[in-house]
């Protein structure tokens, strides 16, 4: 076979951390709804599910009722972002308000950890199983 | 709230949301060049229609890649197609397709690290493009499997030879799938898990 060749790599003994890149005060160009600094984000993943605390006031703004007309059942920020067609980091300001004002809730998402719940693969597998 | 026949989507559909008692969601990335069928697989396996979210960039240094667009140098906006599978009442497995060629999504916090394992889906017209993203998730410990897209005129391989050309550690999976089967793409993924269940059992996941 004459196709290129890989080679391996390692994990690297101490990986540069995004996070510190992350709030260097540079705004996304697309941002439109702005809400603090950078820094004051909460900490939401792609997959953290929001779910709203009841409807929205009369005294929300657009954006407030949009998000928690969308979250009256869990939805993904991922999704939220996709509906309101928004970047991603515009989203974590915009629900960052909404948390601090206690009108939505974040259920934390499974991330990979150094012990893996096997419970959890194994109900994936058995979901998947049934796809 | 629904609107067919609209190219822009307002919220989910009725059948798209989720039970209240959707408690926790996790995530697999499937990752691969441009045109290996990513979002093929994400469809093929997914409860909703694939949606889009996207990110803008803002990384000085990134703008080396950037001579396309009307963009700033600096800025930089990326998109990536996602899925949903319901696994139970509590549980919700979210898959995003990610243009792995693009180092920046290694700048996307968490995307990778939180994320259960991997999918590099792989071309054999085009291996060479998954390379980078291959070293990039071992110096990074992310768990992946290969799985190489049966395209009908691409060329065939043993897959032990695309093993020893992916420089492929034994212990990992390597498969062939067709990205558009619903099965074969759940197989890929069922692959991923016992992957990482096994991983769990010996504890060498990290």
């Amino acid at each position: 076979m004459t196709a290129p060749r890989r080679q391996r790599r390692h994990p690297a003994p101490q990986p540069p951390s995004p996070s510190a890149e992350e709030g260097d005060g540079k705004i996304p160009e697309r941002l439109y709804v702005v809400a603090g600094p950078a820094g004051d984000r909460a900490d939401l993943d792609l997959v953290t599910l929001i779910v709203a605390n009841g409807r929205p006031s009369p005294s929300a703004t657009p954006e407030q009722t949009t998000v928690m007309r969308l979250c009256a059942a869990p939805l993904s920020v991922a999704e939220l972002s996709a509906y309101l067609s928004l970047p991603y980091s515009s989203v974590t300001v915009l629900l960052t308000e909404l948390l601090v004002a206690e009108l939505v809730q974040a259920r934390a998402p499974i991330v990979r950890q150094a012990l893996p719940d096997r419970n959890l693969l194994e109900a994936v597998m058995h979901g998947l199983q049934r796809l | 709230m629904d609107s067919n026949g609209s190219d822009t989507l307002h919220g989910p559909r009725t059948t798209d949301r989720l039970p209240q008692s959707a408690e926790a969601a996790a995530k697999i990335v499937i990752v691969g060049g441009f045109g290996v069928g990513k979002t093929t697989m994400v469809g093929a396996v997914s409860e909703i229609r694939p949606l889009t979210t996207e990110e803008t960039m803002t990384q000085a240094g990134l703008g080396v890649d950037d001579d396309y667009g009307s963009e700033t140098k600096t800025a930089t906006t990326v998109a990536m197609d996602f899925g949903r599978i319901s696994i139970t009442e509590q549980l919700v497995l979210y898959l995003f397709g990610t243009p792995g060629q693009e180092r920046f999504w290694f700048l996307w916090n968490g995307l990778f690290e939180g994320a259960l394992g991997a999918v590099v889906l792989v071309d054999t017209r085009r291996l060479e493009v998954s390379f980078d993203v291959m070293g990039r998730l071992e110096e990074r410990g992310v768990p992946f499997v290969v799985a190489v897209n049966s395209f009908p005129d691409a060329p065939r391989y043993p897959l032990e030879d695309l093993r020893v050309a992916l420089d492929l550690a034994d212990e990992i999976p390597i498969v062939e799938c067709d990205a558009r089967r619903r099965a074969s793409s759940r197989d890929v993924l069922l692959t991923l898990t016992r992957f990482l269940h096994s991983l769990a059992l010996t504890g060498a996941l990290t």
